[in-house]
């Protein structure tokens, strides 16, 4: 298996071969980051550049501190306090920081399709941190080296998707890739966050979370985005929580070894209580972990060798 | 060189190894993937029914330390690096198949560096045949073979090639 792409932008465009090819360097790149010295000579002299219009932390961090590890130079642009700021369009930002001669440019952008204009017009590699309600691939990859590692395999595994899926697009980066790896994929949230036509994806619907969780092998949490909740999706946050949300008593029917998952930021007491969040069953700090060694592996393969 | 050459010429190289350190305390095997790792194993066996002690052994994956990562065309698959050890003042005996140009041995010696300060690094080949372009050389040689540098020599492993153990040196086919 060859590595061809040269940018990620979602993992509908990637084929089983390759997104196993990204899952078993990633599992190289992990050991990297537990050793005394932290840094590998790979990418020597590649400049990676973050775009980023929305808020993140952990993404951001993640993206940078993988791209340190690999020896590349890194650079943040924020969309405020940049020239974005006074009325220059996002291509024109990320051709004038081309001119400056950088490798790739990571972008999360509020709207759905930025990434793919990008990539379309610059000659450096775009890797998509989140478009819109389009999709989070890197976030896919880690949850699913995630699992992998967990249970050794993806194909066949159940895993619930929970919450808000209309404007997830962790959810639906993970629809693509953990249903082209073989697992099965059922989707559950209420019915007003729930898109039209998301069984198209391959996917079941099950708007009852206790049946999700009896048979689930895997229960993925979405956070609730208070910032695309306009009031009328859900009565209340409390009653979401209440029908929604993961509790103690409610996993008392889930599988022995099942894995709660969250891509964090968390609501506590909303999505999950606090003390499934930090639990026997929660791996939401390993996702962190991971997304570095994820990461680290998107850096190499699109960068490692001259294209 | 066929099977029992390969036996015999491990066999000599683990001898010396104990030899020059005086038994195995403070020393380690690092071996190179793929090949260097069989033989890694190999060597610490012979060294196990010798002197009835096990030595450490761990896998080393260079591929993030190649020199000429930025212009190979085809990406070189990572592959994970094993070092269950602290290499901080021991003594290593890096082991790789076959010893060329010394660049893959340049490259193994930052990652080891990388890991830690050992007491010092001795290298063991199986085959040394010439052409060096850095300054290394080989502390235990199982057999230098002079080669013209666009021959290929093949060192097969049943371990990871699933076929008998062979040297075969090869013309490139033009």
């Amino acid at each position: 298996m060859e590595w061809t792409k040269h940018d990620l932008l979602d993992l509908h465009d990637l084929s089983r071969a390759e997104l196993e090819l990204i899952l078993k360097t990633a599992k190289s790149f992990k050991e990297v980051s537990s050793r005394e010295v932290k840094k590998v000579p790979a990418l020597r002299g590649k400049t990676v550049v973050t775009l980023f219009f929305e808020p993140s932390t952990r993404t951001r961090v993640s993206f940078e501190l993988a791209a340190k590890r690999l020896s590349a130079d890194t650079l943040n642009i924020a969309a405020s306090g940049s020239s974005l700021s006074k009325g220059e369009t996002v291509l024109d930002t990320a051709l004038n920081i081309e001119a400056m001669n950088v490798d790739a440019i990571i972008v999360r952008h509020f709207s759905s399709g930025v990434p793919s204009i990008l990539a379309e017009n610059l000659r450096s590699s775009v890797i998509n941190a989140g478009d819109g309600c389009r999709a989070h691939p890197t976030q896919a990859l880690l949850d699913m080296f995630t699992i992998q590692e967990r249970f050794g395999r993806i194909e066949g595994l159940k895993v619930g998707i929970v919450g808000d899926i209309l404007h997830s697009r962790v959810a639906r980066s993970n629809i693509h890739g953990l249903t082209r790896m073989g697992a099965s994929v059922t989707v559950c949230g209420p019915s007003t966050l729930m898109p039209i036509g998301i069984e198209k994806l391959g996917v079941n619907v099950n708007y009852n979370l206790d049946d999700v969780i009896q048979e689930s092998d895997v229960i993925m949490l979405l956070r609730i985005q208070k910032e695309r909740q306009q009031e009328k999706y859900l009565p209340s946050i409390r009653e979401y929580a209440k029908v929604f949300g993961i509790r103690q008593q409610r996993l008392q029917k889930a599988k022995k070894r099942v894995l709660i998952m969250h891509p964090g930021p968390t609501n506590r007491g909303v999505e999950l209580t606090a003390d499934i969040a930090d639990g026997e069953h929660s791996v939401i700090l390993e996702q962190v972990t991971n997304g570095v060694a994820i990461r680290m592996a998107i850096l190499y393969l699109l960068l490692g060798t001259k294209k | 060189m066929d099977a029992d050459n390969i036996r015999r010429a491990v066999s000599r190289m683990s001898h010396e190894i104990l030899e020059k350190n005086k038994g195995i305390g403070n020393v380690c095997i690092i071996g190179i993937r793929t090949r260097g790792a069989v033989l890694a194993d190999r060597i610490s066996q012979t060294i196990k029914e010798i002197e009835g002690k096990e030595v450490p052994v761990g896998i080393l994956d260079i591929t993030l330390y190649r020199d000429d990562l930025t212009m190979v065309a085809s990406q070189p698959v990572v592959h994970e690096t094993l070092i269950n050890f602290d290499v901080t003042d021991k003594k290593i005996v890096l082991v790789d198949d076959v010893l060329f140009t010394g660049r893959t041995i340049r490259a193994a010696l930052d990652a080891i560096i990388d890991f830690g300060r050992p007491a010092n690094i001795q290298l063991a080949v199986l085959i040394d045949r010439g052409h060096r372009e850095l300054p290394i050389r080989a502390d235990y040689v199982g057999k230098n073979i002079p080669t013209f540098i666009d021959q290929n020599v093949h060192v097969v492993l049943e371990e990871s090639d699933q076929k008998e153990d062979k040297v075969v040196i090869e013309n490139k086919i033009v």
